[in-house]
């Protein structure tokens, strides 16, 4: 018999963790690019796609979204938990038991300290989705109002059966997901109880990050103590290092990804080289269906979106073919007239803010822009003529999209300029109140796929902290019919799927018509990636999943 | 009977074909890009308004602006090409935006040439005033002005002018209980006016130095005239040869700047255009649309090289030591 086969059968777990060939992938340094950095590399306050598919290969929960392909990768699976607890009490206390043998990147052990640890830091370092995600948990209403004073009785360690306890004030039927996300990252208990910005936390997962320049770029190499203990929840790694360099331009990139020089683009790829891709390399682009909306938040606490009928004028005139059009054309984008995207139940299945259409009488589809319409309340609202700043993102389809944005602001009577800023500053800029934001464009992908995702996250009212730059609620918007519904779709656990989704709909449609945010468009990601890299491992959550595509 | 400067100037360019050309060109430029409201209502285009969803009329077909690729991903779109028919509609294409590129040229020029004569003109009064006053004066006067154009030229001038505008770019210009707006033209037209007056400050000065010590000079002296007098009698028309040769290559380093400052987004804002606002427009679409940044950048090349060679030309008639040997 082959010496392989022999130890194959004599070490099943690793048989099953890697196919027979796979090992021959092990290696080499996976290169990534982007135009600029992240921001932070604290995993439980950094809030941007671009380092969260990153944390996913180093940061490891109690539970994990399984790595799978396709809509398997919705699936929530035991991470460093064995297993996922049954909900007792109603749907208000989780007893996780923490797995043994684990360690976290500079050799400790990880402790159910450590986890109780992480939960209370979300709160000290005021995490933006304190509130939103973990905001049931028995003493968090105190810790979001005294963050460094937490002590978040609701979770419990209990060392001697390696058991952390949940107790949550309101059931939720969400929680363990949202435990699955890199905010609930468990991380050493004697983690600084402020934002970590440059200074990397020891990972749990098979990477580590070795170096970071937030001019140059992340430095990652193997943590020499991981070891898979769940292949669906956190599998080994193929490359030993992962350099993800910050500083060309999204142009650049793709032409660096042709020339074989770098393997994966995180920012969008420009309209002007989409089609070059869908003609000379279609083998290394992929079309992923993504969770993901472009959206315009609006301001309501200053002018002119303090006005109803001016937020409305927007939704009106925004002419969602365009911004199609400017993302990359039909085959890739489409017109979205709600604030959840059509690859998820529970949303508002028709179009209120289109030609001919209106909050009673909404249109079946998106059809056109209704410039007249809109005008006509910018002269209702009294607030024609008054200077609007669009802030977007400084990338070649933001930017675009800000431009036409700007156009038709001006077209229906404002006097409105462009602000491009740095994608990392951006995000952050626009969720500060102090900013004075009036409008922007920013795309938004699920952290989870529900509906909550969308709604309560982006307008919750327990998600708009004034002056603070996580406060992912950007328009500030807090309406309680609205939030009422929220609470009932989170916490309601008696509820059918349909009838949840029935009330997430609900929720999509009062949003609508107070119109904090109009949608824009909904959007499939184009993945451009070089020739060497295999396995093209695609996840709904994480997008291109680093640890598992190969390079040699 | 002696000739006079202007007299002079018409004289000796008339004798120089390269400067003629270069006249006739510049005068083309002008004069397309004034006619720049009239092309876009002829062809009935708006060319500061994003039209990517819409349509044009080419050869008796509605043709989309944004043309879908034919690839096996039916992946992006194309702003409409060129057609090279000037006069029609998007002759020369589409940028990404969806406005007609000829008429974004034409207003770009407008802007372009507007900002770099307004920045020549000030500067050179400016610098006219200084060096006239330094080279008078002399002494303290001359050792204050004259260290104060030291640091300023000691400073590379796109650093300064690119620092400049960073800080005015967001806020705008606050001179007192005057404010202009961060997208005004007078920002760019000050701030490259600015950086440029040492090199127009420091030839003047050294010309004032040498007038006031001239015999004419010190007769007026003599005659009891005022420092006034002699200086905007006397010397500031034996100034004027100076000016004159100043003039088309200072336009022509004004231009460079406003370009450069456009191009990186601190010199006209958009949605008004400029051909260095029009070049970053085009730089998106380097690989399927070259003409949208190749068409503004010839403007420049053709407008700076115009301007530099009617600079040489009048510095050559108006030079007494080369006079004679035209």
């Amino acid at each position: 018999m082959p010496a392989l086969l022999m130890l194959a059968l004599l070490m099943p777990g690793l048989a099953a963790a890697e196919p027979p060939g796979v090992g021959d992938h092990r290696g080499g340094t996976l290169h990534l690019s982007a135009v600029g950095s992240g921001g932070t590399l604290d995993p439980q306050v950094n809030y941007t796609s671009e380092y969260i598919n990153l944390f996913a290969t180093m940061y490891d929960g109690l539970t994990g979204f399984r790595k799978a392909r396709g809509l398997a990768g919705d699936g929530i699976v035991a991470d460093l938990a064995e297993a996922l607890p049954e909900p007792q009490d109603g749907g208000r206390t989780y007893v996780f038991r923490l797995r043994d043998g684990i360690r976290f990147s500079d050799g400790r052990p990880v402790t159910v300290e450590d986890v109780a640890a992480s939960m209370r830091r979300i709160f000290r370092v005021g995490s933006p989705t304190a509130g939103s995600f973990y905001g049931a948990i028995m003493g968090a209403k105190a810790c979001l109002e005294h963050g460094a004073e937490c002590r978040l009785e609701g979770v419990v360690a209990d060392p001697s059966n390696r058991t952390v306890t949940f107790h949550l004030t309101e059931p939720d039927s969400e929680f363990l997901m949202k435990l699955a996300f890199t905010h609930a990252s468990i991380l050493p208990a004697d983690t600084p109880d402020h934002d970590l910005g440059n200074d990397p936390a020891p990972a749990t997962g098979p990477y580590r990050i070795v170096r970071y320049d937030p001019q140059g770029g992340i430095f990652a190499e193997r943590n020499p103590y991981f070891h898979v203990w769940s292949q669906e929840a956190q599998p080994d790694g193929y490359v030993d290092r992962i350099e993800y360099r910050f500083g060309l331009t999204d142009e650049a990139a793709v032409t660096a990804i042709a020339n074989g020089q770098v393997d994966f683009l995180y920012d969008p790829v420009p309209l002007d080289r989409l089609g070059e891709l869908g003609s000379r390399y279609t083998a290394q682009t992929h079309i992923e269906p993504h969770l993901t909306v472009y959206f315009a938040p609006m301001n309501v606490h200053i002018p002119p979106f303090d006005n109803l009928k001016a937020r409305q004028a927007v939704a009106y005139a925004i002419n969602r073919h365009a911004m199609t059009i400017l993302y990359g054309g039909p085959a890739i984008a489409g017109p979205l007239c709600s604030m959840v995207p059509p690859e998820l139940p529970g949303r508002m299945t028709t179009c209120p803010y289109t030609r001919g259409a209106s909050l009673e009488n909404p249109a079946p589809e998106w059809k056109a822009p209704d410039l007249e319409k809109a005008r006509a309340l910018v002269r209702e609202s009294g607030t024609a003529g008054q200077k609007v700043t669009v802030v977007v993102a400084n990338r070649s389809v933001d930017k675009a999209m800000g431009n036409e944005l700007r156009d038709t602001l001006r077209a229906i009577g404002y006097e409105a300029a462009l602000r491009p800023l740095q994608p990392a500053l951006m995000f952050s800029y626009i969720q500060n109140s102090a900013n004075n934001v009036q409008i922007s464009i920013k795309d938004w992908s699920s952290d989870f796929p529900s509906p909550s995702n969308f709604l309560d996250d982006l307008f919750g009212c327990e998600n708009f902290h004034p002056g603070s730059s996580s406060s992912i609620n950007i328009p500030g918007f807090c309406d309680a019919p609205t939030q009422a519904l929220i609470d009932r779709a989170k916490t309601d656990v008696t509820l059918t799927d349909a009838a949840r989704n029935d009330l997430w709909a609900q929720v999509d449609h009062c949003i609508a018509g107070l119109v904090p945010a109009t949608p824009v468009i909904h959007k499939y990601d184009v993945v451009f990636v070089s020739k060497r890299l295999g396995n093209f491992f695609y996840t709904h959550n994480f997008g291109l999943f680093f640890s598992q595509v190969w390079v040699q | 009977m002696r000739d006079g400067p202007w007299s002079r100037v018409w004289h000796g360019l008339g004798q120089r074909r390269g400067a003629m050309a270069a006249l006739g060109l510049l005068g083309l430029i002008v004069a397309a890009s004034l006619a720049a409201p009239f092309y876009a209502a002829w062809v009935g285009v708006d060319p500061f308004v994003s039209n990517v969803a819409g349509t044009t009329l080419r050869h008796g077909q509605v043709v989309d602006l944004m043309q879908p690729n034919d690839n096996p991903l039916h992946l992006g779109l194309t702003p409409l090409g060129p057609d090279w028919r000037i006069g029609e509609a998007y002759g020369l294409g589409s940028d990404a935006q969806g406005r007609d590129v000829a008429a974004r040229v034409l207003y770009g020029g407008r802007n372009s040439l507007l900002i770099s004569a307004a920045a020549a003109i000030l500067c050179m009064m400016t610098a006219t005033a200084i060096g006239l006053c330094a080279g008078y004066f002399g002494g303290w006067v001359d050792i204050v002005l004259s260290r104060m154009l030291d640091v300023l030229w000691a400073i590379p001038v796109y650093l300064l002018a690119i620092s400049l505008s960073i800080v005015t770019v967001g806020h705008g210009l606050r001179l007192g209980p005057v404010t202009i707006g961060a997208d005004n033209l007078l920002i760019p037209v000050i701030i490259i006016a600015l950086v440029y007056i040492p090199y127009a400050a420091r030839p003047l000065r050294a010309r004032a130095l040498s007038l006031s010590r001239a015999e004419f000079v010190m007769v007026s002296r003599g005659l009891g005239a005022s420092h006034w007098r002699i200086l905007t009698r006397e010397i500031l028309p034996n100034l004027a040869d100076t000016l004159v040769v100043l003039a088309p290559l200072l336009m022509a380093l004004c231009l460079l700047a406003e370009s450069s400052l456009s191009f990186l987004s601190l010199g006209v804002q958009a949605p008004a255009a400029s051909w260095g606002t029009i070049i970053q427009d085009g730089e998106g679409l380097l690989y399927t649309r070259p003409a949208v940044a190749i068409l503004p950048g010839l403007m420049i090349v053709a407008t700076v090289l115009s301007l530099n060679v009617l600079g040489d030309a009048l510095r050559d008639t108006l030079d007494p030591k080369r006079r004679g040997r035209s």
